[in-house]
């Protein structure tokens, strides 16, 4: 069972954070060009030049471009006008038409920037190109935007997404191993037994809790060495702070295993129960769509989410080298919501039937 | 100091499970409930082991009141559930250290009272308690119920699922167990073992049917009782029940459990009207009632 515990959830890590990504690349590009010009050869030789992009076909009708596009052949079609480079010395002016396939909404809007982003780096040299051309005119001042991405330079996903990941392994494995282990005593009599003893509700609770315990620190230690190890992860924080917060966080799961385990009778029950919340917690936890961006009232409801705070603290601590003080409201809350679910825990254990 | 019960009443939602049992165990005493699956054992075992609050009624188990008491109870008894319910990834002897140390004692403190049934089972104390026969299991689980020295001893159905030479050697270890003074009450459904015991009572549907010793109980036995047999058991039993004045008809191994219902029975009467029916072989005698046929009887 050991290796089990460990090695699954480690494969997990290290398939799931080189594959979670939101970089969208290999888009396959078709173009109609109506054009056949140079111009037109440059845009689409800008696109050929992207590293998102592989240019697959110059289709010579729109039907054939949409049927294409109908089997799943090419995302994204670019239509490129009759008389576009006369348009755009005459005219200064002239419209591509492009096509997306939205049925994935996110990609769909990564791709569109992706489009925009190489139009306009296009659009500002033709400009150039074009003005020394023309009778010069006063050109306006162009202001350029150039972002920082700070705490992680290179929006590099998998900084991103390997503590969430961690994150997410920690309690995946610690909340089902406590949510299967007393109703699984329940399902094979132990616990009839134990009942008919002297043993303390706190003591049994404690010694359900603690191989756990260790179990998910150990997850812990391992994770973090993968993370630094194979994706190279910046570990700006202090492990000692990452440690505490894991400890008291790993003890809020318990608890709320360890309820689940003492209202249901079967281990098939208590699966379906964790499962219910593991689902929830880990889509509402920032992980994947930020919480911003949620509506309010699943906002309100991120608050009373363990996952939410342990991304936090794990993001903020690793990437950022966020200090205890940094950190202290989420550790606060983590420690409040852990001694209520222990406290419901031992309350709702009955040493009867 | 044995155990006292009064009145106890208790209900699943619809099923009534027990129904104002009241009886007293002696202290000392090898005391047997002997009935039929579903009749109430476990629930009035788990009444008495604290598991479950009764709906009505009181119990003393060794002098402390199974409600009130719940803690001193758990200290004084020992319980083995009808199902096997140690740790099976234990080994042996871990199982037993583990519930000699949540008592607060050690193996060597009590191991005086294990000795003669640990001995059989420790050339295995390496093996997993899940790795062990029927038999082992029963004596594994009654030391680990005997390790913290019990004054009452709480077995379900012990000898369920077990083959009969074991079944023999728990019963002899019962027996040794009592002369070291432990009230051992022990529960049922195979109705030989209750004549092995020093007072048996006899439960079903919830209900005590009839509580005494096991010879009070079979010479009580209302009836005459005949051993029938012939060549056609099937036929034999069909024609018996066709009989007009029959009273009971119970196959009973290769013979058949009759009894009539008059009071001047002639065998000879039976002989013929069998033979009529074409049966050959025809064997009867009268035999003694067991307490398989007075619990027929009283559950009739």
């Amino acid at each position: 069972m050991l290796p089990i515990i460990f090695v699954l959830p480690l494969l997990q890590l290290v398939i799931l954070s080189n594959a979670a990504t939101f970089e969208v690349k290999n888009i396959k590009f078709g173009y109609i060009d109506n054009d056949h010009s140079s111009t037109s050869r440059a845009l689409i030789e800008k696109f050929n030049a992207s590293t998102y992009f592989d240019v697959l076909t110059d289709f010579p009708s729109e039907a054939k471009a949409s049927s294409a596009m109908l089997k799943g052949e090419i995302d994204v079609v670019l239509e490129i006008p009759r008389h576009f480079a006369r348009d755009l010395q005459k005219e200064k002016h002239s419209s591509l038409g492009v096509t997306i396939n939205a049925i994935d909404g996110a990609a769909a809007g990564v791709e569109n920037v992706y489009i925009t982003q190489i139009i306009q780096s296009y659009n500002k040299n033709i400009r150039t190109d074009l003005a020394q051309i023309s009778d010069a005119q006063i050109q306006p001042v162009i202001i350029d935007a150039i972002p920082l991405f700070w705490y992680n330079e290179t929006l590099n996903y998998k900084t991103f997404m390997v503590p969430g990941i961690l994150v997410l392994l920690v309690t995946m494995i610690t909340l089902f191993l406590s949510g299967m282990n007393i109703v699984r005593e329940k399902e094979i009599g132990t616990l009839e037994q134990i009942n008919v003893t002297p043993i303390k509700k706190s003591q049994f609770i404690i010694g359900k809790l603690f191989p756990f315990w260790v179990i998910g620190m150990g997850l812990l230690t391992v994770g973090l060495i993968l993370a630094r190890l194979i994706f190279n992860v910046p570990m700006l924080g202090s492990l000692a702070l990452m440690y505490v917060y894991t400890s008291i966080y790993i003890l809020v799961v318990l608890g709320i295993g360890l309820f689940i385990s003492n209202f249901t009778d079967t281990q098939q029950q208590a699966m379906f129960i964790a499962w219910f919340f593991v689902v929830i917690f880990i889509l509402m936890s920032g992980l994947f769509t930020p919480i911003e961006s949620m509506p309010k009232w699943a906002q309100i409801i991120t608050e009373f989410n363990p996952i939410k705070y342990y991304v936090e603290v794990m993001r903020m601590v690793m990437l950022k080298g966020s200090g205890f003080k940094d950190i202290l409201p989420q550790l606060i809350k983590t420690l409040v919501y852990a001694i209520v679910m222990n406290g419901l825990a031992v309350w709702s254990y009955k040493k009867t039937i | 100091m044995g155990i006292s019960i009064s009145n106890i009443s208790k209900s699943y939602k619809n099923v009534k499970a027990l129904q104002d049992i009241s009886f007293d165990v002696k202290p000392n005493e090898l005391f047997g409930l002997i009935g039929p699956d579903g009749a109430g054992k476990t629930t009035l075992f788990r009444i008495l082991t604290t598991l479950l609050f009764p709906d009505q009624g009181t119990a003393t188990v060794a002098g402390f009141d199974v409600v009130g008491d719940y803690k001193e109870i758990r200290k004084n008894v020992g319980y083995m559930p009808g199902r096997f319910s140690l740790y099976q990834d234990l080994t042996v002897e871990e199982n037993l250290n583990f519930f000699a140390t949540i008592f607060g004692t050690t193996i060597d403190e009590n191991y005086d009272l294990i000795k003669d049934i640990y001995v059989q089972i420790e050339p295995f104390k390496d093996r997993r308690a899940g790795k062990l026969s029927g038999g082992m299991k029963q004596k594994l689980a009654l030391s680990c119920a005997l390790i913290h020295k019990p004054k009452v001893l709480f077995l379900d159905e012990p000898t369920t699922g077990v083959d009969p030479v074991s079944r023999k050697e728990f019963w002899e270890m019962l027996k040794r167990l009592q002369q070291k003074g432990i009230t051992i009450l022990v529960s049922t459904p195979y109705m030989d073992e209750a004549a092995l015991c020093d007072r048996v009572a006899l439960i079903q549907d919830g209900r005590i049917l009839q509580i005494d010793t096991p010879e009070a109980i079979v010479k009580h036995y209302p009836k005459p009782i005949y051993n029938v047999g012939s060549n056609n058991m099937y036929q034999l039993i069909i024609s018996l029940k066709d009989y007009e004045f029959n009273h009971s008809v119970y196959p009973f191994g290769e013979f058949v459990h009759y009894t009539d219902s008059r009071t001047d029975f002639n065998p000879k009467e039976l002989r013929h009207y069998l033979e009529s029916k074409n049966l050959i072989d025809i064997e009867i005698e009268q035999t003694e009632a067991t307490i398989e046929d007075t619990f027929m009887e009283l559950a009739k």
